[in-house]
């Protein structure tokens, strides 16, 4: 469905020091530095998958985005989604995906949402029955209905947010970029925004590449990560994968019974008959440590739990130094 | 076509709407337009050789420009396509299975016509009520008007092209100040909107007559008025659409090419 070999993109930045003089010279001749916004950067999507597009700011997530939705030209590499280059085809191309970008609006300004969406069924020629249909869905799933009429500018992030949603979907796109779509959104819009996405991956097989600062949308709706920093693809695999590489600290909490001798291991405290530590799978097993816990005490219960996805990541930036 | 048409018509019902804007914009053409008539007056009292246009005629001139302004000047902008271009938003405009050209054409074309459209009818009924010889009459002849009317819509179109240069221009430049005032001031001067072409000498005239920009607003005003034969004035619509022609080349080549080494800022 995605197919992507060896994208690379640098990007010329003048490069000025401070000072008048150096300012002056500036005028005269000018320095450059290239930057290399993405290096080499090869991955393969399926149809109807989630993928989770991760990164530090400035890692070339947005570079990427724009790349394979065929805004920008590469200067190297090949690309080949649902059968278009899509900087070469841009205009056949653009007609199958969707895009919504967190921080612009596709919406005209100025316009009530509602003909903003028959402009867009103009733009991309939906045949009237597909897009009453659509719009019927969209309105109902993304509860459009007070919004439609408003003009876009008197529109709430979160509102506004959804609109867009509804009008990258309005020409039933087969894969759906989201460029920090839940960017600024309060708890509940991130919410109805998240469901959102499960519903048409689910019931339209849209395939959907999403980047996010948000763990809370990685957990929630990715079933894959691929991990850029620096222009370069670190990582890429399932989200277990991930937890199961960098998530093998965790915590252990045993409720017990009684204590037959004094701890004489790291614990990090102790409340009533519940003892919390550290443990790290990748050392010892999980028996050996039972093992040797119950020789301290009688065990009741045991609670695992893993490092919340937040640390995870970091623990991932650190690993990779980003 | 189609979705060319509905921008077009929805950015048309969108600028009707501000009547506000309409009516100081009426109010400083008639300011602007008395002035221009006060200086010429002044020139035509103080000289005293016959000028190639009468004083009548130069009036009515000055009035269509009041009349049409939204329709000719240069320098009106679309800050939105500026913004677009400056701040990175065009990037959602490429998402789109559209020509950009032709998408910010009809979308300017749009804004120009609503807002002159707001604007001619009141000038031009007010002045015609002024005395003589500041009054604004009747074209001489039925055909007059006619060669008018598709002069100036032709003239239009060249005028977006040329306006379409300049924001082609800010791909380069990123900013909207520079190119538009330049274009703007240079581009009035030539198409004799600053002093009435025929007014102007010999030499700047054959220059001026080589260039599309006294074909958007000089020729139809004059054919108005009567300074220019029919005859002359069935070649100019000729000339008039090898403009457009070229005008339109020029521009789509040199989009692809902007767009091509395009960078996205921001996001």
């Amino acid at each position: 469905m995605i197919q992507v070999e060896g994208i690379t993109k640098t990007f010329q930045v003048a490069k000025r020091n401070k000072g008048v003089i150096e300012a002056l010279k500036h005028l005269v001749r000018r320095e450059y530095t290239i930057v290399k916004a993405l290096d080499n950067v090869s991955f393969n999507i399926k149809q109807g998958e989630i993928v989770g597009y991760i990164g530090p700011n400035g890692a070339g997530k947005s570079t990427t985005i724009k790349v394979i939705s065929g805004i920008l030209v590469p200067d190297n590499g090949t690309c080949n989604i649902i059968g278009y280059t899509p900087w070469k085809d841009r205009k056949e191309y653009v007609k199958h995906i969707g895009v919504v970008f967190g921080q612009r609006t596709q919406l005209w300004w100025d316009v009530p949402v509602i003909d903003s969406y028959q402009l867009l069924k103009d733009i991309y020629k939906i045949p009237t029955n597909v897009y009453q249909n659509n719009l019927e869905l969209l309105t109902e799933t993304l509860e459009l209905k007070e919004l439609l009429n408003t003009p876009v500018r008197q529109l709430s992030l979160g509102q506004r947010m959804r609109c867009e949603m509804g009008a990258a979907l309005l020409h039933d796109p087969k894969i759906l970029f989201l460029d920090e779509p839940t960017i600024g959104l309060d708890a509940v819009s991130k919410k109805a925004v998240r469901n959102f996405i499960k519903t048409i991956n689910q019931e339209k097989q849209v395939t959907v590449i999403l980047t996010t600062h948000d763990m809370r949308d990685i957990e929630e709706l990715v079933n894959r990560i691929i991990l850029i920093g620096k222009g370069k693809i670190l990582l890429d695999g399932t989200l277990d994968e991930v937890k199961l590489k960098f998530g093998s600290e965790k915590t252990m909490v045993i409720t017990y019974s009684t204590q037959f001798k004094p701890f004489d291991f790291p614990i990090e405290n102790i409340n009533g008959n519940q003892l919390r530590f550290m443990i790290n799978t990748n050392k010892q097993s999980l028996p050996q440590i039972i093992d040797k816990v119950s020789e301290y005490v009688q065990i009741e219960d045991i609670d695992i739990n893993h490092l919340p996805i937040e640390d995870i990541i970091v623990k991932l930036y650190k690993e990779y130094q980003l | 076509m189609r979705s060319y048409l509905v921008l077009f018509q929805m950015r048309f019902i969108r600028g009707l709407q501000y009547r506000t804007a309409a009516l100081a914009g009426v109010l400083t053409q008639f300011f602007w337009g008395f002035m221009y008539i006060l200086i010429f007056e002044a020139f035509y009292a103080s000289s005293s050789t016959p000028q190639p246009i009468t004083f009548h005629q130069l009036v009515n001139m000055m009035w269509l420009q009041q009349a049409f302004l939204a329709l000719i000047m240069l320098w009106f902008r679309d800050s939105e396509i500026i913004n677009q271009i400056t701040k990175g938003d065009i990037a959602v405009e490429l998402l789109r299975p559209i020509k950009l050209y032709e998408f910010w054409y009809a979308r300017l074309l749009a804004q120009r016509t609503s807002s002159a459209l707001l604007r001619f009818l009141p000038i031009l009924i007010v002045t015609s009520l002024l005395p003589y010889p500041y009054n604004f009459v009747l074209p001489p002849d039925a055909f007059s008007f006619i060669l008018f009317i598709i002069t100036l819509v032709l003239g239009v179109l060249i005028v977006v092209a040329l306006s379409m240069l300049i924001y082609i221009s800010m791909f380069y430049t990123l900013s909207g100040t520079g190119s538009i005032l330049i274009f703007g001031v240079i581009g009035e001067f030539l198409a004799g909107l600053i002093i009435p072409i025929p007014l102007m000498p010999e030499a700047l005239k054959r220059i001026i007559y080589f260039l599309p920009f006294r074909y958007t607003t000089d020729l139809p005003f004059r054919i108005y008025v009567g300074s220019i034969t029919h005859n002359e004035a069935i070649i100019s619509i000729l000339i008039q659409i090898v403009w457009i022609i070229i005008l339109y080349i020029i521009g789509k080549l040199w989009m692809n090419k902007a767009l091509k080494r395009l960078v996205i800022q921001g996001g």
